[in-house]
């Protein structure tokens, strides 16, 4: 595991863009990078692959759709039909007009609060949940990257980085895992 | 860097020369300083408005709904208007954060925030009317399909009440989780720039530890999106399915098969009026005219406009069609002759003068630039859009098709007492959010800046469109001290009472003595504009202002700094700053610095 980190510091959104370029082209790897937004194409540039979690927001909603069908179908078909002003009740299907709102609604409710929470969850986003953030400036106007130093020099390193135009180069050492 | 360009000929959505910094305490102000007294005043009023009404309600609750001022032909009255009224008002602001979003607007970053706050607490009180309506809210949870103690008697999806259930909860649940998540950033900003615990502690909890990395980001961005998409038509199915409750009936002037569309332009209409009129107010009491600047409040007034105009065409086709259809009951509906000139004559005009007339104004640039007329024609809207349900309601119920049944309404204190008593409730609302959350979307205003900021823009105006967008760092000080002092704007001030040469004269030669003043600052700690506050150093006898010039050189700028040193440290410093050697021992700093500090 990873155990010594050059945390580096920049200023400006477009100097740690440049700065992650540099970085990558040089075959350092960037273990993580912290914002105080979200910096536009950043993902792409640090390698990260894109995120799935709109994928999982169809799936839920197609979940939520189910489940809508499900209880209306056995709530108004099977278990109590009813003849509400004249409105069919023998198949779903003949009633499934005065159906639709609930469907949809029921629809977006599932893609929305489970993507949610799904975000929640794979971000480790909860209360009480401490910030990771290694400075509290980089929820202001600081970015911060952080730069596995294993097998490298430090030393070039940190010259390295200087030169990408960090203002700021700590080294970090035994940092726990999470 | 080009990918900032923006059109030169778009006005800048940021004033003024904002770093990313400033936007931080900018934002941030309202909710770590104090509050003024005139929020108070204000939260005074809300809250006895509040009470006034919670007074009311408990007052239905317990004797029941003939406390109202309801009658046989009239069942429904101003319970259900408020409830339409407050409904359409949270459309803005899903229309803002979500339908704009989709639009790539980037004025709706500045604004997207309180607008979403105005459309959580509009739903809950209109969420309050239904259940009040009721008459024993304790069996709310009826509306539910849940199984009960009769047999599993469903409750009736066939229902456009039972729809509304549904979209009224998906619509508040939505909206929240969506305002949240985009909150978390901004918390995250107050918890890591407040200096109380307390205050630390409570944005801790509140931004769920959101620590910015750019994974988080990647689907902090994605989820939005997504989050936007869902609720786009969301908020269309709200207010059309609230239509519904009308459209679905057999009474003139309800079974209209206009309404869906007509309703949802009435309710972005009525939106906006009331996101103009919070808007107009807090970024006075705020000091975020920078943010939303002018140009935000003209680019609403467009919305206004247009659906201004939607309603004013729906207005006219339901009066053509009643008068088109030839069936005597339409003579009486709420658009309609029998309307304009019978006794509630005076609700029909208010509806067509609020709604029709008055926005027709901001067709005048002039006018929509104007802050006080948007105020005034916001405020018109309200009470248009509050006429126009009460008309579709009241007017269209008191004339029905048995003449003898024919009547009027008279609301009871009770009725306004609710009414005025959800208002007051709404600003309470309001105003503790405007104290407590990052009014401003502060995240997202950052990745505008660049683009849309006049300093930015001038930047570009003067230098070319490939002028370089990276911060100018002037190095200071030198490479001694920490380099969170690197921003020139922080240190202005310490030059302004001397000249350019002066300075030069006064300058530390930082190279000779590097060693020196790294092993100083070891003992008595940096300074970190970030957390820190500067202080006055002068006030310690012995400190003039060529002395303080020279300590904030070494990257000294607080009494606690001072209060730290020893005799090693006045060695140092007097090995660095050679011209008064013992003088600080002399004058006993560090105690001067001690004194001082707990003086703070």
């Amino acid at each position: 595991m990873a155990a010594t980190k050059i945390h580096a510091i920049y200023t400006d959104d477009d100097l740690l863009m440049q700065a992650v370029k540099q970085t990558r082209a040089a075959n350092y790897h960037i273990s993580e990078v912290f914002t105080p937004f979200p910096v536009h194409g950043l993902d792409h540039a640090v390698g990260l692959a894109p995120t799935r979690i709109a994928i999982t927001s169809f799936l839920y909603g197609l979940v939520g759709l189910s489940v809508a069908v499900a209880m209306m179908n056995f709530m108004m078909i099977h278990d109590w039909p009813q003849n509400i002003g004249g409105k069919p009740s023998f198949t779903y299907y003949q009633n499934m007009p005065a159906f639709i709102p609930i469907m949809f609604e029921l629809t977006v409710f599932f893609a929305g609060h489970l993507m949610v929470i799904t975000f929640y969850m794979r971000s480790k986003l909860w209360p009480f949940k401490k910030a990771e953030n290694p400075d509290v400036r980089t929820t202001d106007d600081h970015f911060l990257m952080e730069v596995d130093a294993d097998n490298h020099d430090v030393e070039k390193l940190t010259k390295f980085l200087y030169d990408t135009g960090a203002s700021e180069i700590s080294l970090i050492e035994n940092e726990q895992d999470h | 860097m080009s990918s900032h360009y923006e059109a030169p000929i778009r006005e800048p959505l940021v004033l003024g020369e904002k770093s990313y910094h400033d936007i931080s305490v900018d934002v941030g102000a309202p909710v770590l300083g104090k509050a003024n007294k005139s929020w108070w005043i204000v939260f005074t009023i809300a809250l006895v408005a509040f009470l006034w009404g919670l007074g009311c309600i408990i007052y239905t609750i317990s004797t029941g709904i003939g406390v109202w001022g309801l009658n046989k032909t009239i069942g429904w009255a101003w319970d259900i208007t408020n409830f339409v009224w407050w409904v359409g008002i949270g459309h803005a602001g899903t229309l803002i954060s979500a339908v704009l979003l989709l639009f790539r607007q980037k004025w709706r970053m500045a604004v997207n925030r309180s607008a979403e706050a105005m459309t959580i607490f509009a739903v809950v009180q209109a969420g309050l009317f239904p259940i009040i309506h009721m008459g024993r809210p304790w069996l709310a949870y009826w509306v539910l399909p849940i199984p009960n103690q009769f047999g599993s008697l469903w409750v009736n999806f066939n229902s456009p009440l039972l729809w509304d259930v549904f979209a009224i909860s998906t619509y508040l649940s939505i909206s929240l989780v969506f305002w949240w998540t985009g909150l978390l950033p901004d918390f995250a900003m107050i918890r890591d720039r407040t200096k109380s615990p307390f205050q630390k502690k409570i944005y801790g909890i509140l931004s769920f530890g959101w620590s910015g990395r750019v994974k988080d980001w990647q689907r902090f961005e994605e989820v939005s999106l997504v989050l936007a998409g869902l609720a786009t038509p969301l908020v269309l199915s709200v207010h059309t399915i609230v239509s519904f409750d009308f459209a679905t009936s057999v009474v003139p002037g309800w079974h209209s098969t206009i309404f869906p569309p007509y309703f949802v332009a009435g309710a972005i209409f009525s939106g906006f009026a009331m996101v103009q009129t919070l808007l107009i107010i807090m970024r006075k009491v705020s000091n975020l005219e920078n943010y939303i600047t002018v140009l935000h409040i003209e680019y609403m007034n467009k919305v206004i406009l247009l659906t201004g105009g939607i309603v004013t065409v729906a207005y006219i086709t339901e009066y053509f069609i009643g008068w088109y259809s030839g069936i005597p009951y339409e003579n009486y509906t709420y658009l309609s002759f029998g309307a304009a000139t019978g006794p509630y004559w005076w609700a029909f005009w208010a509806l067509i003068t609020c709604n029709l007339i008055v926005p027709l104004s901001l067709w005048v640039k002039k006018l929509r630039r104007n802050i006080m007329w948007t105020f005034f024609v916001a405020l018109v809207i309200n009470i248009g859009m509050w006429f126009e349900r009460f008309d579709i309601i009241v007017v269209d119920l008191s004339k029905d098709r048995l003449t003898s049944s024919w009547t009027m309404f008279q609301p009871t204190f009770v009725d306004i007492g609710t009414f005025m008593g959800t208002i007051g409730f709404f600003f309470v609302l309001f105003l503790l959010y405007a104290r407590t959350f990052p009014v401003i979307a502060q995240a997202e205003v950052k990745t505008i800046l660049k683009s849309s900021g006049e300093s930015f823009k001038k930047l570009r105006a003067e230098h070319g469109d490939d002028a370089s967008h990276v911060q100018t760092i002037e190095e200071y000080p030198a490479d001694a001290g920490p380099s969170a002092n690197v921003e020139g704007k922080h240190f202005k001030s310490v030059f302004d009472d001397s000249t350019e040469e002066d300075s030069e004269k006064n300058q530390v030669d930082f190279e000779q003595y590097r060693g020196k003043i790294d092993n100083l600052l070891s003992g008595i700690g940096t300074f970190d504009p970030a957390v820190h506050k500067q202080d006055d150093l002068k006030k310690i006898s012995g400190v003039g202002p060529v002395m303080e010039q020279k300590l904030h050189q070494l990257g000294i700028f607080t009494f606690e700094q001072v209060s730290r040193m020893t005799d090693r440290e006045y060695d140092l410093l007097d090995e660095i700053i050679s011209e008064f050697p013992g003088r600080a021992k002399r004058d006993d700093w560090a105690g001067q610095a001690l004194t001082l500090k707990n003086k703070n």
